[in-house]
């Protein structure tokens, strides 16, 4: 009668032995073994896919699974990023620091040392002192913890405020909008703490190991993305598969329902917003090193739809769904704004893809909605019905 | 100053004729040597004689002085001036106008005022202009008076005031001679009166002609002196940090300088000797107390300045005043001036709140405009259409393009109205028809695919028109703003945004409560089913409504375009304001946007004030309070009750 | 006997439409009690209150032996409080299975954390069987509830509801488009019901309630027209006046 729960889910297995063959796969076509068949630029593109992988099945565990449409999720994996990023940055420009100082006829004092660092990292938006929100920046594991701390309280404090509110529907998906415009607006200030617009860069380069080449950096972000993008999704397998997952179902489907049966529907979307943020907070964290620097555009909410995007052509309510979604569309996406599609001429005008790619995905996602509201998995259910 | 005031005078009197004999070049040729290299000193006493003469020819001649044209043939060493034509140089005689042809500059002298000779012409000469006939150059000379306010020019000025003939200018002399005589009056009755004269006055220059006589500066002393017009004596703590004050008391050279922490450190490294400062080890001077026992070493050893203890600052301070001085010596008029100043900025902070409010009304009409049409598709309707934005968008490239075929900006804009409307119309009802209606009651999906239009429409529109912001120029009688006093004003574009907004609400009502339309809108909303079993067709209404709320935010598009930049991105830096807007108010109720527009504008507008420098901030702060305020009324202000709003 | 139920004095106002009206009706522990009245008598509306979705604007609403206050309660307490509601459309979860229908129903801790680390055990899934019993979903267990006919999703909800096990069960239109055979079965599932617990119907098909054989409440206009045995309402003149005469006419 009790069986355990992969056992029950083969299909979890399954993902997981796809995703380890191709992990090994591109370990070993890499530069890092000499076999130099995919470029380091390729493996930082691939383990930043596998990142956003992660944090579209957290999307389509609060999405397609509960029914939130949050355009708010994409502002948790930023800051995820942001507060690695920190720590990154930090350490890097001490480092850089110290190595100055080290030609000095006398030692600094610590004073000295955090103003010159201060100076090296906001001298960009006029100012050398750290502000508060620095105060832990100097401890990778205070860092890390605020990777999973701040998008969980923030979703924690916002959600709660928001479901108590009974704000549902449309209306949920307007205000987490807003919210992530809010970030967003209050990044781009120069006065936020966080360098304004410029952002923070040098992500790519890990302090302590500055002899490591970016090849072998690149390998050991792809790989911890892999196994951060299973773990991710054996976790929330469990969640979807249980009862948990027959509750949150039914909040999707009718709200009022599972209320009348006593479960107090609130505490279970916040618990289902929280984990989601923390998760994708944790993808930001493993996205935004391989990709070196992170502002406050890529908060936007612009972003947050197109990740509800991606889910919904993967295909929502199936995590490997959220997973071939955000591969693909990111992947195209690149291949066609990175000049790698063909232009095509037509004679009269030449559709250059870096200009129409927008054009023919808006549309495509339009055609999507409309005709397959399934999606990309949704055809694997016709190929398993024509086998049966 | 009397001399330059009788020179106005008599320039602009009729003159008399007994002085006719002499001409101007008599004048000149006694003082040969100051008019061809004048001296700050030596210019007064030709610019007296000149005077003296009252001759007519002299402010031309002064023109020509200043500007480096008068030159001295050296044959016969009379002045002219020379204007150089075609290689070839023009003498005019300063007194009959007749001219002669010379080749080249041989034998001619240049007469070569300074900078100084040449400013102290030029104030000559804006006294001579006060008084000229060419209204342009007096109120060239005022303008120039206002610019660099001197004492020298308020007996001109006042003289003046009399026999100006136009009462505006007239005005503008009399407002600048009384601010003037705030500054330079000869009596202090006369300042008195003048400064009274100001309370009256909102402008930025009687201001700041009241903060001139305000004007203080610090001072530092063992005792508050008993003669000197103090402002304020400064608290040490509260008006003044203890190491400001210190920093006083070393400029006023009462105390000696402090040693700062660079300097500690150069001294240390200056002393290194063998790995080893005053007895510290290098290495150690990690800390800025190591550093400072190593430096009190050196300055015990007597090689490096001692440094200040924070006990002797302490007891420099404690045994100085430190005190704000009025620059004006006379207490009476600096108390008068105060009080001025205070009725002024009582006054100036009134109509400041009045602007805010007004600058708020337009925002908030900009945002009803911008939401109106939401309030129809997404309040009335529930479709939630995030494409609305580049509607407004596509409204307001309509507008660019039809400026492109119609020049004239009044035409345009008449054309551009109904064209934003149709097109946004056609756009809307072609959007309902192929994919809205296949999606009613799956609101999250209707979110996401008219996202994708809209991203889609954003990239055609900057594949079509570029990146670059498009004008789109409102007509002359828009430009301008409605001036009330000198610190309110609107500009005419937003009142007719304003006016805009107001003909909208209307129209939308009318349509929603007076018309067949507007029924049978509100039937189909209500309950589709009945509707249709009652004749009416709830496919045609859903898409007549939806082009209705499309082709209005084209219209709004065309108002925003005049107002603010055309660009691809304008619908986006729109829509999520605009959603908040219909929230906020209250989904299904126009009165409801109306509010929501109101509140999210006078809020905007109210953190900008508190924050001035600050819009992202503001913005930032205005979501956040939105969030909130949903918590207390999520059903938004004006909130449908009963049954219905359960659902 | 001391009352599961109380209302008393309660009033709903819409928008100046008196929905309630001064209502007072109540429920002993264990009884069978059918409501009957004409559209817009606030039958709906009463449930409302009663579950928590709707405030009144005056009155009590007192539960239990302990006279716990429902008003002020959320909807979640309300129903772990043990009130059950059956609503007049069906509503199941048609995406899931029969057999996750009722283990969500089943009464076991209703906390996210409790339901998280929740396991499946073998007195739950004999739980479940054996409510499926009582409703006549013993071969649908597996099939996803969309699949089900309209009335068999009446009494895999009615089965929910009894998975719940609520000490007041509140049943809007149980027999609405179902065949008589149907119906017959959902009077006794009803009936046995009601024998450990209060079982309130919402009905208009007075056959119906005929065959439930119960004390019957007539609302009208908000407030209780008239109460007790079926033949007695039926005969009382107002009842005839204002329901019955145009549910006949």
């Amino acid at each position: 009668m009790r069986k355990s729960f992969l056992a029950e889910n083969p299909s979890v297995l399954w993902f997981i032995a796809i995703l380890a063959v191709f992990t090994i796969v591109v370990t070993l076509l890499s530069e890092v073994t000499g076999v130099d068949l995919i470029s380091t630029s390729f493996v930082k593109t691939l383990g930043k896919t596998l990142c956003l992988c992660l944090v579209a099945i957290a999307m389509d565990v609060v999405w397609g699974y509960c029914g939130i449409l949050s355009l708010g999720h994409f502002a948790f994996f930023g800051i995820g990023g942001y507060a690695v990023g920190m720590w990154l940055m930090y350490a890097r420009t001490e480092g850089i620091v110290i190595e100055s100082f080290a030609g000095q006829p006398i030692p600094p004092t610590p004073q000295e040392v955090s103003d010159a660092i201060g100076n090296q990292i906001f001298g960009v938006v006029g100012s050398s002192e750290f502000p508060w929100i620095w105060g832990f920046a100097d401890s990778l594991l205070l860092q890390l913890l605020m990777v999973v701390l701040v998008p969980g309280l923030l979703a924690l404090v916002f959600g709660w405020l928001a479901f108590r509110s009974r704000v549902t529907g449309v209306y949920l998906s307007i205000l987490t909008q807003a919210m992530t415009l809010a970030l967003a607006l209050y990044l781009f200030q120069n006065d936020s703490g966080l360098r304004g617009n410029n952002g923070l860069s040098g992500l790519q380069n890990i302090p302590g190991f500055e002899d490591a080449s970016q090849a072998s950096i690149s390998v050991v972000f792809f790989i911890a993305s892999a196994v951060a993008l299973a773990a991710g999704y054996v976790f929330f397998a469990w969640i979807v598969s249980g009862k948990m997952g027959s509750v949150i179902k039914g909040i999707r489907d009718n709200e009022a329902r599972v209320r009348f049966l006593g479960y107090h529907v609130e505490s279970y979307k916040l618990f289902v917003f929280t984990t989601t943020a923390v998760v994708a907070g944790i993808a930001g964290a493993l996205y935004y090193p391989q990709a070196g620097i992170i502002n406050p555009g890529e908060i936007a909410p612009i972003a947050s739809i197109y990740l509800a995007v991606w889910v919904a052509i993967g295909g929502r309510g199936r995590l490997y769904g959220a997973v071939i979604g955000a591969a693909f569309v990111s992947l195209l996406s690149s291949w066609f704004t990175g000049g790698g599609a063909p232009n095509i001429n037509l004679g009269f005008y030449v559709i250059q893809w870096t200009d129409w790619w927008l054009v023919l995905l808006g549309f495509s996602f339009v055609a999507v909605t409309l005709f397959f509201p399934k999606g990309i998995g949704g055809l694997f259910d016709l190929l398993v019905r024509k086998q049966s | 100053m009397l001399r330059l005031l009788s020179l106005a005078l008599s320039l602009c009197l009729i003159l008399p004729a007994s002085l006719q004999a002499q001409t101007l070049q008599d004048i000149l040729q006694t003082h040969q040597d100051e008019v061809l290299s004048p001296g700050r000193q030596s210019v007064g006493v030709v610019l007296d004689d000149l005077v003296a003469s009252g001759l007519p020819q002299a402010l031309p001649f002064l023109e020509a002085w200043r500007d480096r044209e008068i030159v001295r043939r050296d044959s016969d060493g009379l002045f002219f001036r020379a204007v150089e034509v075609d290689d070839a140089i023009t003498l005019e005689d300063l007194d009959t106008g007749t001219t002669t042809t010379v080749a080249n500059d041989d034998g001619l002298t240049e007469a070569r005022p300074n900078g100084g000779v040449r400013r102290a012409i030029g104030d000559a000469l804006v006294q001579f202009q006060l008084s000229d006939p060419d209204i342009t150059k007096r109120q060239a000379a005022v303008d120039a008076i206002a610019r660099s306010m001197d004492a020298s020019q308020l007996g001109p000025l006042q003289a003046s005031i009399a026999d100006e003939p136009d009462p505006a200018l007239r005005e503008t002399k009399a407002r600048l001679a009384g601010m003037l005589a705030v500054l330079f009056g000869e009596t202090q009755d006369a300042r008195i009166t003048a400064i009274a004269g100001m309370a009256d006055d909102l402008s930025v220059d009687v201001r700041a002609v009241l903060n001139t006589v305000l004007s203080t500066r610090p001072q530092v002393a063992q005792s508050v002196p008993d003669d000197a017009n103090i402002a304020q004596v400064l608290t040490i703590g509260a008006d003044l940090n203890a190491q400001d004050a210190y920093d006083r008391l070393v400029v006023a050279e009462l105390a000696p300088a402090l040693v700062t922490k660079a300097q500690i450190r150069d001294a240390l490294v200056a002393n290194i000797a063998g790995g080893m400062v005053g007895g510290v080890a290098v290495r150690s001077l990690n800390t800025d107390a190591a550093r400072a026992a190593a430096y009190d070493a050196l300055a015990a050893a007597g090689l490096v300045a001692p440094r200040v203890t924070p006990e002797a600052q302490e007891a420099a301070i404690a045994a100085h005043v430190f005190y704000l001085q009025y620059d004006e010596p006379d207490p009476v008029i600096t108390d008068a001036a105060q009080r001025a100043l205070a009725a002024v900025e009582t006054r100036v902070a009134v109509s400041q709140g009045i602007d805010l409010g007004l600058d708020a009304l337009s925002l908030a009409s900009i945002y009803f405009l911008a939401a109106i049409g939401l309030a129809i598709t997404f309040g009335v309707m529930g479709v939630i259409n995030m494409a609305h934005g580049e509607f407004i968008m596509m409204g307001a490239y309509t507008g660019f393009v039809v400026q492109q075929f119609v020049p004239d900006y009044t035409l345009s804009i008449i054309i551009a109205l109904p064209l934003a409307f149709a097109i946004t119309f056609g756009a809307g009802v072609a959007m309902e028809r192929l994919v809205i209606r296949h999606l009613y009651h799956r609101p999250l999906e209707t979110l996401l695919a008219t996202f994708g239009i809209s991203i889609a429409l954003q990239q055609l529109a900057k594949n079509i028109f570029g990146t670059q912001a498009r004008p789109l120029t409102s007509p002359e009688w828009l430009s301008g703003a409605l001036v009330f006093n000198d610190v309110i004003a609107i500009s005419y574009i937003r009142i007719a945004i304003f006016v805009l907004a107001l003909l909208f609400l209307g129209l939308i009502l009318f349509v929603l409560k007076r018309t067949r339309l507007g029924l049978e809108v509100r039937a189909v909303t209500q309950n589709p089913g009945m509707a249709a079993s009652m004749g009416i067709n709830p496919d045609k209404i859903n898409m007549l409504t939806f082009g209705l709320g499309s082709g209005i935010a084209g219209i709004a598009g065309v108002a925003i375009g005049l107002y603010a930049k055309v660009t691809s991105e304008m619908g986006a830096d729109y829509i999520v304001q605009s959603f908040m807007t219909v929230v906020v108010g209250g989904v299904g109720n126009v009165w409801g946007t109306l509010a929501g527009a109101s509140l999210i504008g006078f809020l905007q507008k109210g953190i900008e004030w508190l924050n001035p420098s600050n819009t992202l901030a503001a913005q930032t702060y205005m979501i956040l309070f939105i969030i909130l305020f949903i918590q207390f009324r999520p059903k938004g202000i004006v909130a449908l009750k009963g049954r219905a709003a359960a659902d | 006997m001391s009352m599961l139920l109380e209302v008393s004095g309660v009033t709903v106002t819409f928008d100046g439409f008196r929905a309630i009206n001064n209502l007072s009706i109540n429920f002993a522990p264990t009884e069978l009690r059918a409501i009957i009245g004409p559209n817009g008598a606030g039958k709906t509306t009463f449930m409302d209150i009663v579950t928590g979705k709707t405030k009144p604007d005056t009155g009590h609403v007192i539960w239990g032996e302990r006279n716990i206050s429902l008003l002020g309660m959320s909807e979640s307490q309300i129903a772990r409080e043990g009130i059950g509601r059956k609503f007049q459309k069906p509503t199941v979860f048609e995406a899931q299975t029969v057999r996750q229908n009722l283990a969500m129903a089943l009464k076991n801790p209703r906390g996210p954390f409790a339901v998280l680390m929740h396991k499946k055990t073998g007195s739950n899934a004999e739980r479940i069987e054996d409510i499926a019993g009582q409703v006549g979903l013993s071969d649908s267990l597996t099939r996803v509830a969309g699949e089900l006919s309209h009335g068999q999703k009446q009494w895999l909800e009615i089965g929910m509801l009894l998975a719940q096990e609520p000490r007041l069960m509140l049943v809007d239109e149980p027999a609405a488009g179902m065949t008589p055979e149907e119906r017959e079965k959902t009077t006794d599932i009803l009936k046995e019901a009601a024998k450990t617990r209060a079982v309130v119907v919402v009905e208009h098909d007075m056959e119906f309630v005929r065959r439930l054989d119960c004390k019957v409440t007539v609302l009208h206009e908000g407030a209780v027209l008239a109460e007790g045995s079926l033949d007695h309402v039926t005969s009382n003149q107002t009842v005839i006046d204002v329901y019955l005469g145009r549910a006949h006419a």
